[in-house]
């Protein structure tokens, strides 16, 4: 194959193409760093993400063990910069250790389901027919479900805990995330350039890896960041109901349903978990619109 | 129109095939032997195997599922082993619950989120604007269990205006208007994120019918602002706005949930949440099938009311 491309001529034009998509994502990385709300964003997943990882050196208090002397501490208590919880318990620390715990429960279930929806989308789009049709029919059946429900629903079946909480959050997403690659996948096909690899005699695998998948990879990734601010809000949900994340593990959604239960002494235990969320949630949502523009080339002047 | 409708309908039957497969066999994946699990570690063999041919599990597996389908389709989900009632006698009065809940909740997230959506519009760029587009973004992403929350610690423990708890208050009248009382808490947190996605969906329409020709002429002939706002913008932003409004109508059914959790309102997701704490399966799977079912035949009505408001989307 890339022999016949050095005799036709055709290696130069490869490199240019190459040259092209890099110089695209140089042109997008600065779109981005012009946009000071997704930087804003990015600024706040990094610092977050930071605190987390580094939660053994940072965290001032132990996150899980019990300390009578100080129950329910407002915040702005010497030693305790946001308060302690109903067992004593440090909320800053419980909230830098839970970082590790509610960022993972956001992140894994939507970059599986990502995967999987590469490969769901890729299939049905590119080959479109049966096989388009049997997948989109099978995913039809979870449409049939809100959300928020069928996560339940599949915890339900499978049993609460973290572990299955993510399985049942990326089930959910497939559908979403497939729908997605397959539109992206299908107006590419159709473009001149996918002809003209066929016409050089290129093959299915080398069509839908070389020329498909980067293509599709931008729509994915824009929705996946968005995807994630939402999942960090929907599992901390279902930790919250008692179906996820199990106490005394340190969750964001965990730490708010803790709180409710002294809600009427110190309601500073569940708001200021929640207060975490929104913001995280909302920075994934902020670097998720500025790739968005990003990468749309139609949104460069 | 009508044969569109009966189309969309007839394509329900694989959908719902598809669906009451899942359930039944997500039935079988539960780990564990039912039989088992039923008679406890004592038992013999040979009880057992009684009870297994009783329930019908020693039968292949398309049998026990046609078996299975005919008794669902009669409107028998079971029994509780828990709450030791059949399944759709314990589903049916909470499904009532939700469907009040969900109904006020629906009416405020579309009257707030169309009213916040054009009065956004209005006046583009302005404070009003920004703050709008600003707190949808913000209400957006708030979790709803935590809005809950904070609603009944300033609204039931702080000022003292709201009760916090339940559907009626034990001492009073059970009348509407302590039922009125009672839903206001959850309902505003139930309705604030559709209320959001709402607004900023009727902003966006506005904004684009109020760039066109027509508008500018209709200003040009000296109509007054809110004429043009009201009654040609309006008109015109209409369907992505029902679009986008009956989308919600769905998602209300699951949102829900969480309000139904924080504010003990007795529905349909409270249910489910504590069944699933439970383990009490008959009990889900009715939930999911019911579930299924109502959120397919809504999301249908919807579109046939699409299809009623705006002749656009009709097929030829």
């Amino acid at each position: 194959m890339a022999r016949l491309e050095t005799a036709l001529g055709l290696e130069p034009v490869a490199v240019g193409r190459r040259r092209e998509r890099s110089a695209f994502l140089l042109g997008a990385a600065r779109v981005f760093a012009r946009d000071r709300q997704a930087m804003i964003g990015a600024l706040i997943i990094g610092l977050v993400a930071g605190l987390a990882i580094l939660a053994p050196v940072v965290s001032p208090h132990d996150p899980i063990k019990a300390d009578g002397s100080d129950r329910l501490a407002p915040p702005l208590t010497p030693g305790f910069l946001l308060g302690t919880d109903e067992q004593g318990r440090d909320i800053l620390s419980r909230l830098i250790w839970g970082g590790r715990v509610s960022l993972v429960v956001g992140i894994v279930p939507t970059v599986a389901a990502g995967l999987a929806a590469l490969f769901l989308g890729l299939l049905a789009g590119y080959l479109e027919g049966w096989a388009d049709h049997s997948i989109m029919r099978t995913l039809d059946v979870f449409f049939a479900f809100p959300m928020v429900l069928l996560a339940i629903l599949i915890v339900g079946v499978i049993g609460p805990g973290a572990g299955n909480q993510i399985f049942a959050l990326a089930v959910v997403l497939v559908p979403y995330s497939t729908r997605v690659v397959r539109t992206a996948a299908i107006s590419v096909k159709s473009l001149e350039f996918i002809q003209a690899a066929r016409g050089l005699g290129a093959g299915t695998g080398r069509i839908v890896l070389r020329h498909l998948l980067p293509n599709v990879l931008s729509p994915l990734l824009v929705y996946t960041t968005t995807l994630v601010g939402m999942m960090i809000v929907a599992s901390a949900g279902l930790s919250f109901l008692g179906l996820g994340v199990q106490p005394p593990t340190p969750d964001w959604g965990v730490m708010v349903g803790n709180g409710r239960l002294v809600l009427y002494r110190a309601a500073h235990v569940a708001t200021i978990p929640g207060i975490v969320i929104i913001v995280v949630a909302l920075a994934f949502n902020f670097v998720g619109e500025g790739l968005r523009e990003a990468l749309d080339p139609r949104s460069r002047q | 129109m009508i044969d569109y409708v009966v189309k969309r309908f007839l394509g329900l039957v694989p959908v719902l095939f598809g669906i009451s497969v899942v359930i039944f066999l997500s039935m079988k994946f539960i780990p564990g032997d039912v039989a088992r699990a039923l008679l406890g570690p004592m038992a013999t063999d040979a009880s057992l195997a009684q009870l297994r041919a009783s329930l019908g599990l020693d039968q292949p597996l398309h049998v026990q599922y046609a078996k299975w389908l005919w008794r669902t389709l009669h409107g028998d989900l079971g029994l509780s082993p828990i709450i030791h009632k059949p399944v759709l006698e314990i589903l049916l009065p909470k499904f009532a619950n939700t469907l009040v809940l969900a109904g006020a909740s629906f009416l405020l997230a579309t009257l707030g989120g169309i009213t916040f959506g054009v009065v956004a519009a209005a006046r583009p760029r302005s404070a009003v604007d920004r703050a709008s587009v600003a707190a949808s973004m913000v209400v957006g992403n708030m979790p709803p269990f935590w809005l809950g929350l904070v609603l009944i610690t300033v609204f039931a423990l702080y000022l003292r205006w709201l009760p916090s708890l339940g559907m009626y208050s034990s001492r009073g009248d059970g009348g509407l208007g302590d039922l009125a009382v009672h839903l206001i808490l959850p309902a505003v947190t139930t309705a604030a994120a559709p209320a959001a996605i709402i607004t900023r969906m009727t902003r966006a329409a506005v904004l684009e019918i109020l760039g066109q020709e027509y508008i500018t002429v209709a200003r040009a002939k000296g109509l007054g602002e809110r004429a043009v706002l009201c009654v040609h913008a309006l008109r015109a932003a209409w369907p992505p706005i029902v679009t986008i409004a009956a989308l919600q109508l769905g998602y209300l059914l699951g949102g829900t949930v969480f309000s139904e959790e924080v504010f003990g309102w007795p529905g349909l997701g409270k249910q489910l949440v504590s069944s699933v704490i439970a383990r009490d399966i008959q009990v889900v799977q009715g939930a999911a099938l019911f579930i299924a079912l109502v959120f397919v035949l809504v999301n249908l009505a919807a579109d046939v009311m699409n299809l009623l408001l705006d002749p656009r989307t009709r097929p030829a």
